[in-house]
C-alpha cells in the first residue's frame, strides 16, 4: 500500500511534467465565499534584513516578500506543481526542454506589465548570480528563449528530473529586469523597497516594528486579494508573542513564533485552529551533526551506539509536544522517493547502545565513563536547548559523556564551517527531492568548509555514485533505485544521527480562512485568504 | 564660579572627551572583531544553504576581505569625517538607523528615567523620616523586591495583569499601526502603549533610588549640622528638605548620571519584552548578526553619551554642594 502510494508519487510527477496541467487541484479550494476586507496581523521573527528574495533568503523574509513576490510555480501537499505565474507548462520528450506559458495580464506594483524577459533574467542572472541553491541547478541551463512575451523556453544540457521543483518563491521569486538588470543586484536601492508581482504591495518598514503591505488592485487573480492590508509585527520575545496570539492582538503565528511547549495551550482554544500541513515542500529533518574527524565518531558502531541511544519518540513527545515526526532516515518521509521499506533507523535500545560501544573497544573507565565528546548547542532558542541537555542526558546513559558549549548564531554558524566541533545538532530543507536537499549533506564532493555542506567530512564512494547516477539520470524509476539503495546504506552507517521530521504549527483564528492551501504553507502569497 | 574658569574646565574636558570616545571606538572594533563569527557567516547560516562564491560575494561587498588594520583605518577615518558607515544586512546608512530607533527609546528611558527619580526620591526620603515604622517597611520590602526581581518578569506579569486579564493596556508595540490616528489621539495611543515599559524599567530604577535616598538621608540626618539646626529651632520640615535632602542627594545624582549615561542602550531586556522598536533591541540583532558597522554607532553614540552625562554629573556636583571643587 504504501509502496504504491510511493510510485504514484513518482509516476504523477513526471507526467506532470509533460502535459499541460491545469491542476488547480480542487482539494485545495476551500469551501464558502470569500469576503472581501480586514486587515491581517501577524508575526515576523527574527526580523529579516532585506524584503527581496535572492538578495536575502531566509526564513522570515520567504515569509514576508512571498506576499509581495512570486515564482512560476507553486506545489500542492503532494509536491505536485501547480499553476502561479506561469499557467501552464510543458516538457519535451527527450526532457531537456522546458516550455511555460505565462498568465496573461500580470503587472509589478509599479504597473510594468511582466514579460517572458523577466521571468529570463529573474532565472538566468539574477537568482543564478545571487543564491546558492539556485545557482548549480540554473548553470545547467544551455538556453533560454521567448518567442513571444507570454512564453519562456528553458533548454538543459542533460535532463534534470527535480528541476520543476525550482521554481517557487522561495527558490526563484520573478524580479523585474528593469528595475535590476545592469545594476549591482544586492545594493540596488530597490531593495529597501520591493516590487513584485504579489497579491500585496509594500507600503512601510518600521525597522523593528512592523512591515505594512496592502492589497494590490492590480492584481492578475481576478477577484484577490480578498484582504486589504497584512501587518508583520516585529515581536522578538517568544513569550510576548504568544501573549499577543492569545490576545488576538495578531491573528495568525507561524513557524516558530510559538515555542513547542506552548502550542498545546493554544490547541486547546476554542477560537483558534492549529494546521500541521504546509511544511511539505521544506520538509526539514534535524539531526545529531558528527564531525567524522573526531576519534571515536569515524567507527561506525559508535554513531550506530549513539543512535540507539536516543529515545525518538520522547524527543517527539517530551520537547516537540507531539508536533512533527520522528525520522526514519536521510530522507523525509514527505520528500519524493521516500522508501519506507529501507528507511528504518536503530532502535531506541540503551543495552545494544552499550554493547556496540563495547565491541568498539570502548570500556567504561572507574567513573562509567568511555569518553567524553563536546556537543555544540543550535542557538536557535530554547527547544534546541533542551535537545542538547536531552543528548547529554541520554548518551550519559550509555557511558558517553557529553559537555555541553554554547555559542550565538555566529559563532554556532563559524564554527560549523571551519569544522570546529566534535558534535552540534543541525537542520536542513530538502526542497522536495533529496538530489535538491539531501545529496549535499553526504557526498564527498561537497566536502567544504562552508555552513551546509558536508561538514561532518563523510565520505564513502558507493553514497557518490549512487546520488551522481539519480542526479544524472532523467528516469525517475533509476533516480527512486538509486535512492532506495542509499537510504538503505545511510541508515545502516548513520553519518549524521537522524531526530525528527520537523513541522512547524499554523495557528490562527478561526475566522481566518484559506491559510494553509499548499506544501508553502504560510509562505504562500495569501491572495486567497479572508476574514469571515 | 567665574566664566572664564568655567570656559577653561569645559574646554579641557572636550579634548579629554575626543580622545576617550576615539580610544572607545578603536577598542570597540577591536573586540567586535574579536568575536567569533562575521556577517557573512551568520548571513549563510540563516539562509540554509551556502557556497564559496556566495561567502566571497558578501566578504568582498562588507569589506571584510581587506586586512583589520586597514578596515580599522577606514572606519576611523569615516567616524572622523561624521559618517558612520552602512549597515551590512540593511544596507542603510548607520546614522539613519540610529536615529530612526533614537526617539522610540529615548521616550521609553526618559519616562522611566523622571519616573523613577521622582517616585523612587519621594519614597526614600518618606522611609527615611518614618524610619523604623510600618510605612518605612512596606517602602523598603517593595523597593528591594522591584530591585531583586528580574525585569523581563516583571514586564511579563504587568502584561499577565493589564493586558490579559484586564485588557486595560496593549501587550506589545508602540502603537496602533495604519488607524489612521492624528493629533491627541495618536499621542494617547502611544501613551497607552508606553505604560507597561516605562513602568517596568522604572519600577527597578525607583527601586535604587529610594534605597540610595533612604539610607544617604539616615546617614546624613544623624550628623551635627542637622542636631544644630534642629537647636536653631528651624522647622522640621525645613531641615529635611534643606539640610538633610540636599546633602543627601549627591550619591543620588552620582547614580542619576550613570543612568542617563545608559539611556540609549540600557533598556534591551524591556525592549525586547514588549517590542519596542528601540535602539537596544537594534544594537542586540545587530551583535547577533555581527552586524559590525551598526553595532560600531551605537556604541560610539552610547559612549559619547556617557562622557557627557559624566560632565553634566560634575557640574551639577557643584551646583549642589559649593564645597565640592572643581578639576
Amino acid at each position: 500500500m504504501l509502496d504504491l502510494t510511493r510510485r504514484s508519487l513518482i509516476v504523477g510527477a513526471a507526467s506532470t511534467g509533460l502535459a499541460p496541467t491545469l491542476l488547480t487541484s480542487g482539494l485545495a479550494r476551500a469551501q464558502g465565499t470569500p469576503k472581501r476586507g480586514g486587515t491581517l496581523t501577524t508575526i515576523l521573527t527574527p526580523e529579516p534584513p532585506i524584503l527581496v528574495l535572492g538578495v536575502n533568503n531566509q526564513g522570515p523574509t520567504t515569509l514576508a516578500a512571498g506576499k509581495l513576490f512570486q515564482g512560476l510555480l507553486e506545489y500542492s501537499f503532494k509536491l505536485e506543481p501547480m499553476p502561479l505565474l506561469a499557467k501552464s507548462w510543458s516538457l519535451s520528450d527527450d526532457k531537456k526542454t522546458y516550455t511555460f506559458k505565462l498568465q496573461d495580464n500580470v503587472k509589478f506594483h509599479d504597473g510594468h506589465p511582466l514579460t517572458a524577459d523577466d521571468v529570463i533574467f529573474s532565472i538566468t542572472k539574477f537568482h543564478t548570480e545571487l543564491s546558492p541553491r539556485a545557482r548549480p541547478i540554473f548553470s545547467k541551463i544551455k538556453e533560454a528563449t521567448a518567442p513571444d512575451p507570454h512564453t519562456v523556453i528553458l533548454t538543459l544540457e542533460t535532463p534534470f528530473d527535480p528541476f520543476l521543483l525550482m521554481f517557487d518563491v522561495s527558490a526563484c521569486a520573478i524580479v523585474a529586469k528593469h528595475i535590476y538588470d545592469g545594476t549591482e543586484y544586492r545594493s540596488n536601492p530597490a531593495n529597501q523597497h520591493p516590487i513584485g508581482t504579489g497579491p500585496f504591495q509594500f507600503v512601510e518598514w518600521q525597522r523593528g516594528n512592523f512591515v505594512r503591505m496592502k492589497r494590490f488592485d492590480d492584481y492578475w487573480m481576478p477577484g484577490e486579494p480578498h484582504l486589504d492590508e497584512i501587518i508583520y509585527r516585529i515581536i522578538p520575545d517568544s513569550q510576548s508573542r504568544a501573549l499577543a496570539l492569545e490576545t488576538g492582538q495578531v491573528q495568525l503565528t507561524q513557524s516558530n513564533d510559538i515555542e513547542p511547549f506552548d502550542v498545546p495551550r493554544f490547541r486547546a482554544m476554542p477560537n483558534l485552529e492549529t494546521e500541521l500541513q504546509g511544511w511539505e515542500y521544506a520538509s526539514q529533518i534535524s539531526w545529531i551533526e558528527v564531525n567524522h574527524r573526531v576519534k571515536p565518531l569515524d567507527d561506525v558502531r559508535v554513531r550506530q551506539a549513539i543512535s540507539h541511544a536516543l529515545d525518538r519518540n520522547f524527543i517527539l513527545s517530551k520537547l516537540w509536544f507531539g508536533i512533527g515526526k520522528v525520522a526514519t532516515g536521510p530522507i523525509a518521509s514527505t520528500t519524493r522517493f521516500y522508501d519506507p521499506h529501507v528507511a528504518k533507523l536503530q532502535a531506541y535500545d540503551p543495552n545494544k547502545a552499550k554493547e556496540l560501544l563495547d565491541a568498539a573497544g570502548l570500556k567504561p573507565n572507574a567513573k562509567g565513563v568511555r569518553f567524553t565528546i563536546k556537543q555544540l548547542a543550535l542557538p536557535y532558542g530554547e527547544v534546541w536547548t533542551r535537545l542538547a541537555e536531552y543528548f547529554r542526558t541520554a548518551l550519559g546513559h550509555v557511558g558517553i559523556e557529553v559537555v555541553l558549549e554554547t555559542n550565538d548564531a555566529g559563532a554556532w554558524a563559524k564554527r560549523i564551517g571551519d569544522w570546529d566541533y566534535e558534535t552540534s545538532t543541525n537542520f536542513l530543507s530538502q526542497f522536495g527531492d533529496p538530489t535538491l536537499g539531501v545529496e549535499r549533506s553526504y557526498i564527498s564532493s561537497n566536502i567544504k568548509k562552508i555552513t551546509f555542506t558536508n561538514t561532518g567530512g563523510y565520505n564513502n564512494p558507493k553514497v557518490d555514485h549512487l546520488f551522481t547516477t539519480a542526479r544524472e539520470s532523467g528516469d525517475p524509476a533509476v533516480r527512486a533505485e538509486a535512492f532506495s539503495e542509499v537510504q538503505a546504506i545511510l541508515c545502516e552507517e548513520v553519518p549524521q544521527i537522524w531526530l525528527m521530521e520537523l513541522a512547524w504549527p499554523t495557528i490562527h483564528d478561526r475566522k481566518l480562512h484559506n491559510v494553509i492551501r499548499s506544501a508553502m504553507g504560510p509562505n504562500a502569497a495569501f491572495g486567497q485568504v479572508y476574514f469571515e | 564660579m567665574a566664566p572664564a574658569r568655567l570656559a577653561r574646565l569645559l574646554a579641557q574636558r572636550v579634548v579629554k572627551i575626543v580622545a576617550v570616545v576615539l580610544a572607545i571606538a578603536v577598542t570597540n572594533f577591536l573586540l567586535i572583531h574579536a568575536a567569533p563569527g562575521d556577517p557573512a557567516s551568520v548571513i549563510a547560516g540563516e539562509s540554509g544553504a551556502a557556497d564559496p562564491q556566495l561567502m566571497a560575494q558578501l566578504r568582498a561587498q562588507f569589506g571584510l576581505d581587506q586586512p583589520l588594520t586597514t578596515q580599522l583605518a577606514l572606519y576611523l577615518n569615516h567616524v572622523l569625517h561624521g559618517d558612520l558607515g552602512t549597515s551590512f544586512r540593511q544596507g542603510r546608512p548607520v546614522a539613519e538607523l540610529i536615529l530612526e530607533r533614537l526617539p522610540a527609546t529615548l521616550l521609553l528611558t526618559l519616562t522611566a528615567f523622571l519616573f523613577a527619580i521622582v517616585t523612587g526620591i519621594t519614597l526614600g526620603a518618606m522611609a527615611a523620616q518614618r524610619v523604623g515604622r510600618i510605612a518605612d517597611s512596606v517602602i523598603t520590602v517593595l523597593a528591594l523586591g522591584f530591585y531583586a526581581t528580574p525585569l523581563f518578569w516583571v514586564g511579563l506579569m504587568l502584561v499577565l495583569l493589564f493586558s490579559v486579564w484586564l485588557n486595560w493596556l496593549p501587550s506589545f508595540g508602540m502603537n496602533t499601526i495604519a488607524a489612521g490616528y492624528t493629533g491627541w489621539v495618536a499621542i494617547a495611543d502611544i501613551g497607552q502603549h508606553l505604560i507597561l515599559p516605562a513602568l517596568t524599567l522604572g519600577l527597578f530604577y525607583m527601586a535604587i533610588y529610594a534605597r540610595l535616598t533612604r539610607a544617604s538621608m539616615l546617614e546624613v540626618a544623624s550628623q551635627d549640622f542637622v542636631r544644630t539646626a534642629r537647636a536653631k529651632g528651624v522647622p522640621e520640615g525645613r531641615i529635611l528638605r534643606r539640610h538633610v535632602l540636599r546633602n543627601a542627594l549627591l550619591p543620588v545624582v552620582t547614580f542619576a548620571g550613570i543612568q542617563a549615561g545608559q539611556l540609549i542602550g540600557g533598556s534591551i531586556l524591556v525592549e525586547t519584552v514588549f517590542a519596542w522598536p528601540g535602539i537596544g533591541r537594534l544594537a542586540f540583532d545587530a551583535l547577533l548578526a555581527r552586524d559590525y558597522q551598526v553595532l560600531l554607532g551605537v556604541f560610539l553614540c552610547t559612549s559619547v553619551l556617557v562622557v557627557l552625562f559624566n560632565l553634566l554629573t560634575d557640574l551639577l556636583y557643584v551646583m549642589i554642594d559649593p564645597r565640592v571643587q572643581t578639576p
